[in-house]
């Protein structure tokens, strides 16, 4: 019997590209921010539990570990709400032409990290006064 | 000729017999989101110290009470559905891909519920 040709699934037979790329990252960002989530509700319980409890979360919130990781969530978040909005403008027929999907995607990813670096530099600035405040 | 059953043709399901439900869900909460996180970035730009009087006081004015909770469960129901998502792409096993659901899952409402309750406890108790 002849050996037919059988179907690859498609990620065997596409060359790597901007577009997977940025589609992978997407969800990569997604689920990293899904962890921040009981960072955030962290945050917010301990506020609920009475000023004690809040300085205490805030001195682990604002430790140089956290607010690297901190980076890393606002890149994550700017990046996935830049792309998402993309994504939303395809799911109305906007923007999926090659020449234009290429240039949203730049400009997306270039924005993503200079508003990161900004937020970033703001939200230290903020804890850096708050500590040698003497809030902590 | 379709195969398809007159009942079938009506509810427009196809395979996974739930029509594009999720899909649309999240396109939804991600609308919602796109209004709703910015501004919660922005507002922690605006709002100075982190100090607990400040943050107790800024959770606790009504305008931030609903948009925080709003925030809170918005952002838990988008994550269950795209981590359903990841995980229904690359968890081949029946029983773990369903194990792993039901953790994320049952994350995923303590923290909304957790986070709604924390902020209207802020909110409601007044002990600030």
């Amino acid at each position: 019997m002849a050996q037919h040709e059988r179907p690859l699934s498609p990620f065997m037979h596409y060359r790597w590209q901007y577009t997977n790329t940025l589609s992978i990252l997407h969800r990569l960002s997604g689920v990293f921010m899904s962890l921040g989530i009981a960072l955030l509700v962290y945050w917010l319980s301990a506020a609920a539990s009475g000023s004690a409890a809040y300085e205490q979360a805030l001195r682990c919130l604002t430790s140089p570990l956290t607010r690297i990781a901190m980076f890393g969530w606002l890149l994550a978040f700017f990046y996935h709400l830049l792309n998402g909005i993309r994504h939303l403008g395809w799911d109305l027929g906007y923007g999926f032409e090659r020449a234009v999907a290429r240039k949203t995607g730049t400009l997306m990813f270039v924005t993503a990290i200079v508003l990161t670096v900004l937020t970033w530099l703001c939200i230290s600035a903020r804890i850096t006064a708050s500590v040698s405040g003497g809030l902590l | 000729m379709s195969l398809q059953s007159p009942l079938g043709k009506v509810l427009g399901n196809g395979a996974a017999k739930e029509g594009a439900g999720h899909w649309w869900a999240q396109r939804v909460s991600a609308v919602g989101l796109v209004l709703l996180a910015p501004w919660f970035v922005m507002s922690l730009i605006a709002l100075g110290d982190l100090s607990y009087v400040n943050i107790v006081s800024w959770i606790a004015s009504p305008v931030n009470t609903v948009l925080l909770s709003l925030l809170v469960l918005t952002v838990s129901y988008h994550a269950q559905l795209g981590l359903q998502v990841v995980v229904e792409d690359y968890v081949a096993h029946k029983g773990i891909r369903m194990l792993t659901m039901l953790v994320i899952n049952f994350t995923l409402l303590v923290l909304g519920v957790l986070g709604v309750f924390s902020v209207l406890r802020i909110a409601l108790t007044g002990n600030h």
